[in-house]
């Protein structure tokens, strides 16, 4: 007993030694676990001379969640995806910025300047962008999959194989995309729609899952997966013959954005960070890392020929993607009841 | 002597306890197979490298992962310290001290712990924490693992304890020991088969906790659970089996040095076992 | 309790008699202030009003048990019926859990009877057999289940290959993975109270039965259960109580494709709804339920005697 106590408190001691690192200035991050190299990281800290410390999250809803129950005043900057910024600012946790306070502002893409969840960008920066729809396995299925009617009205031959996210958000956004409802719609009819394609297309579901959705389709446990395309790119390298589709009625196109937030402990550095992330050297760095998508012009120079290539990443021309809304109240609720029917 | 049955065994009791063992290493082999795969997959089979060894050694990463596991360990190897000393102490007022004050609404409240969901526990004890003005980090976590710990030390120990008479306790006390040496000399002894399974069940329930982790850790601080789920933007990948593989290898040592020290102190006592 | 052991007798000098506050004060105050505190607020917020995106406005309200208990319709505004969904979600869980508990039990009893009747260091080397595969992280253990159940994976095409099936059993997305997932998640916690309480055990009992012409059944039934029912009790508690909350094991292995308690109430906390209010109701409907049931368990017993 005494021996354990011993080799715990060390341990202890060990972890409090290793945090007390002297530094000009500190910026704490809120992150994605894995979603940034460290050596960028380490980078950013020796230019600038900053110690980072970096705290982590799994979901966007729980990102919220534990702001709002008390962590906001901890951290300086986020990386929420494009409507939980909408939503954030909603609520008030955003602070904002001039764009002259970037040096490297002009350097974000035109088209992902003026977005629908931040308008004219005075609280976020792109950080990586990427598509959902979803990859069918072409050993089984030969035929045309540039459409959603694979996942919502699949051929006899691939029902009973198909894992869809385990995401509301996603799931009624492509089937609202595969209606060609507005997102969002508040006409009972079309709501109703959604709610019988939604119950009439469960039983051709095998499953649920989004901590799997890249290992189910690599398995061959399904046959159709909905998926990001960074994910259905490692798909198809760890040896899966899966083509993922850009469907004809539309996808959707998700965003992932470095926030300011309000309370910031450490400001300046927050937008020092985020200036630094704005550097093409430093996303394509990102890029390669995550394998998704830069928001930033001129990456090309710094990017792996792998990523490059991806026909994940580079959707078709006049592909019609949608980033997700952030419905009002009374739809929410609506959705939560059909989403709750769906699975209960 | 053995002219009746061994009254010890039970037919097919053997057969079920392999079963059990079966059950619970299977998934083990693979995970420690698929640690070896070339592959980035952990579901294909890509020919046999060390690839993820290596990266759990030298890796970009491997500064976090590491710090991970320690810090894994480390809380639950306190979590389950306190938490089971605790519960011995609750167990003993349960069922040893007569009646008391309060002593009615104990059981409830010590197995509150296990009756909250998760999730609820997590998001009310972040809001508690931050109403009273404690930082999260470390001592966060440890202390949100000692709560949710203590029912799974204080069942088995409590579940041993009401097979014990009180007789050998009332020996000792004639023989004019004080209560706390018939605490530590009459009652632990005999509890210890309860103190220890307590004790390594609070380890490994303090060892796999996620949802009430990630609310309640503090910049900087990661557990082994919490970057196993967070890594949600890249796919779980072969690295985090040869962790695990790691992981077991480490618990092996353990338990064979501990059995080791245990034989060696056997042989110098006169056991009367 | 039945079966004529030497029962601790109802003694009135219990040893530690005057010192059960002062022991029971460190769990008290542990859990007293971190958890009855957090929790009451939380039973207070499931009478507030819900803010959109989570949190609470401070208005009483009743919506989120209303909610639970009353279905309105799509669109909230029909004439209120009875509501089934969480009702069966609430009923799937509970069997899911109670089966799950049954399974441990099988498996588990004569488990934690054969590590008990193991001599000396042995016992304890194969207490740590038991939870070493613990050291696992959770959701990498069941990934590799999942892998092993596969329809084409190890475990069919070994049974192929031996011949027992002629076809590959599809076990993954059905309820007997739920079953398998809940099961795989609680194991050792069955196993090891249950070893707790039958290590005391005194072959001399069984000895004594044999010499009455005993059958080793009838043993087992009047003479050994009786003395193992706490550590049996105990075991069922620690896998029955966590199941019921329980979502990543059997979510993973069966699919997801329906609710369970606990992936409702994390939907409320960590999902698009966002509605605490009603998150903290169903922990409290589910909270006060196992509640009444083990007060009822822990006035048996101490109407049974066994203090």
């Amino acid at each position: 007993m005494k021996k354990l106590l011993k080799l715990g408190a060390s341990a202890l001691a060990l972890t409090i030694a290793a945090s007390a690192v002297h530094a000009e200035g500190k910026l704490s991050i809120y992150h994605w676990f894995e979603y940034m190299p460290q050596e960028l990281l380490d980078k950013f800290a020796a230019e600038y001379d900053v110690e980072v410390t970096m705290d982590t999250f799994d979901s966007n809803e729980a990102m919220l969640t534990a702001l709002k129950a008390g962590k906001m005043g901890s951290y300086d900057v986020t990386v929420p995806g494009d409507y939980m910024v909408e939503i954030m600012a909603g609520e008030g946790l955003l602070d904002t910025f001039e764009p002259s306070e970037l040096s490297n502002f002009g350097n974000i893409s035109p088209q992902w300047v003026d977005v629908s969840f931040d308008p004219g960008r005075h609280s976020s920066i792109p950080y990586q962008w990427g598509t959902t729809s979803f990859a069918v396995n072409r050993d089984v299925y030969s035929g045309d999959i540039q459409t959603l009617a694979i996942v919502f009205d699949p051929p006899a031959e691939l029902q009973g194989k198909i894992n869809v996210l385990d995401s509301q958000g996603e799931v009624i956004a492509l089937a609202s995309i595969y209606l060609g409802i507005p997102q969002c719609t508040s006409d009972r009819d079309q709501l109703r729609a959604l709610n019988d394609l939604l119950q009439s297309a469960k039983p051709h579901w095998a499953s649920f899952g989004s901590d799997t959705a890249k290992d189910v389709l690599v398995s061959g446990d399904a046959a159709v997966g909905m998926i990001w395309n960074g994910f259905s790119a490692k798909a198809r390298e760890e040896g899966a013959n899966i083509e993922y589709a850009f469907p004809k009625e539309g996808y959707v196109v998700w965003m992932d954005n470095v926030v300011l937030l309000k309370d910031a402990p450490n400001r300046d550095n927050a937008l020092k960070f985020m200036n630094f992330l704005l550097e093409p050297e430093n996303a394509a760095a990102i890029t390669n890392y995550a394998q998704y998508t830069a928001g930033v012009e001129g990456v090309e120079g710094f990017l792996d020929e792998s990523v490059k290539s991806a026909p994940e990443l580079n959707p078709p021309a006049g592909g019609k993607g949608q980033f997700i809304m952030a419905c009002s109240q009374d739809v929410q609720a609506v959705y939560d009841k059909i989403w709750t029917d769906l699975k209960k | 002597m053995a002219k009746k049955l061994d009254l010890r065994r039970f037919p097919g009791f053997l057969p079920l306890t392999f079963l059990c063992l079966f059950l619970l290493y299977a998934p083990l082999i693979i995970v420690m197979v698929y640690s070896f795969n070339d592959s980035n997959s952990i579901t294909n089979w890509g020919g046999l490298s060390l690839r993820w060894y290596v990266e759990v050694f030298t890796g970009v990463e491997s500064e976090k992962f590491k710090s991970a596991a320690i810090n894994s360990i480390s809380i639950a190897i306190m979590a389950a310290i306190i938490s089971t000393s605790i519960a011995t102490l609750a167990a003993t007022a349960m069922l040893k001290a007569g009646n008391f004050r309060g002593k009615s609404v104990g059981f409830a409240l010590i197995n509150l712990p296990l009756m909250v969901p998760e999730i609820v526990t997590a998001v009310a004890t972040l809001i508690f924490f931050s109403a009273i003005g404690f930082t999260t980090g470390y001592l966060t976590i440890l202390v949100a693992h000692i709560v949710f710990c203590i029912p799974f030390a204080y069942l088995p120990i409590a579940a041993r304890m009401q097979g014990i008479e009180d007789v050998y306790e009332q020996a000792a006390m004639d023989l004019y020991a004080t209560r706390f040496q018939t605490f530590r000399l009459i009652l632990l002894p005999l509890m210890t088969p309860g103190i220890i399974s307590g004790f390594l069940l609070a380890f490994i329930i303090s060892l796999d906790d996620f949802i009430i982790t990630n609310f309640v850790k503090g910049a900087g601080i990661e557990t082994l659970p919490t970057a196993i789920f967070g890594s949600v933007k890249q796919g779980i990948k072969p690295n985090i089996m040869a962790i695990s593989t790691l992981l077991l290898l480490v618990s092996v040592v353990f338990v064979t040095l501990s059995y080791l020290v245990g034989r060696m102190g056997q042989n110098k006592k006169v056991t009367t076992d | 309790m039945a079966g004529g052991l030497p029962k601790s007798s109802e003694s009135n000098t219990s040893t530690y008699a005057g010192l059960g506050a002062l022991l029971m004060l460190p769990s008290w105050v542990m859990i007293g202030f971190f958890l009855v505190l957090p929790v009451g607020l939380m039973l207070v917020y499931s009478f507030l009003t819900k803010e959109f995106r989570g949190g609470v406005i401070w208005e009483f309200s009743l919506a989120a048990y209303d909610q639970f208990f009353f279905d309105r319709g799509l669109f909230g505004d029909d004439p209120p019926v009875i509501e089934w969904t969480y009702i069966k979600i609430f009923w799937r869980s509970i069997w899911q859990a109670g089966l799950a508990t049954f399974f441990c039990l099988i498996i588990g009893f004569p488990t934690a009877w054969f590590i008990a009747t193991r001599t000396g260091a042995n016992k304890s080397i194969w207490l740590f057999l038991i939870t070493i595969p613990y050291w696992v992280n959770l959701l990498i253990r069941t990934i590799s289940m999942k892998f092993l159940i596969r329809d084409n994976g190890p475990l069919n095409e070994w049974l192929l290959s031996l011949g027992i099936i002629s076809d590959p059993i599809h076990m993954i997305n059905t309820n007997f993975a739920v079953q398998l997932g809940l099961f795989y998640s609680y194991l050792p916690f069955m196993v090891l109270p249950i070893y707790a309480s039958v290590e005391r055990y005194n072959f001399a009992f069984s000895e004594a039965a044999a010499d009455l012409y005993a059958s080793r059944l009838t043993t087992l039934r009047h003479i050994i259960l009786p003395f193992v029912k706490p550590g049996i009790i105990a075991g069922c508690i620690l896998v029955f109580v966590p199941s019921l909350g329980a979502f990543l094991a059997p979510d993973l292995l069966g699919g997801a494709k329906n609710f369970m308690i606990g992936s409702l109430i994390e939907e409320q906390f960590k999902g698009n709804a966002g509605n605490w209010p009603f998150g903290a109701a169903v922990s409290m409907i589910l909270l006060s339920m196992v509640l009444v049931v083990l007060t009822f368990y822990a006035r048996q017993q101490s109407k049974g005697g066994v203090r």
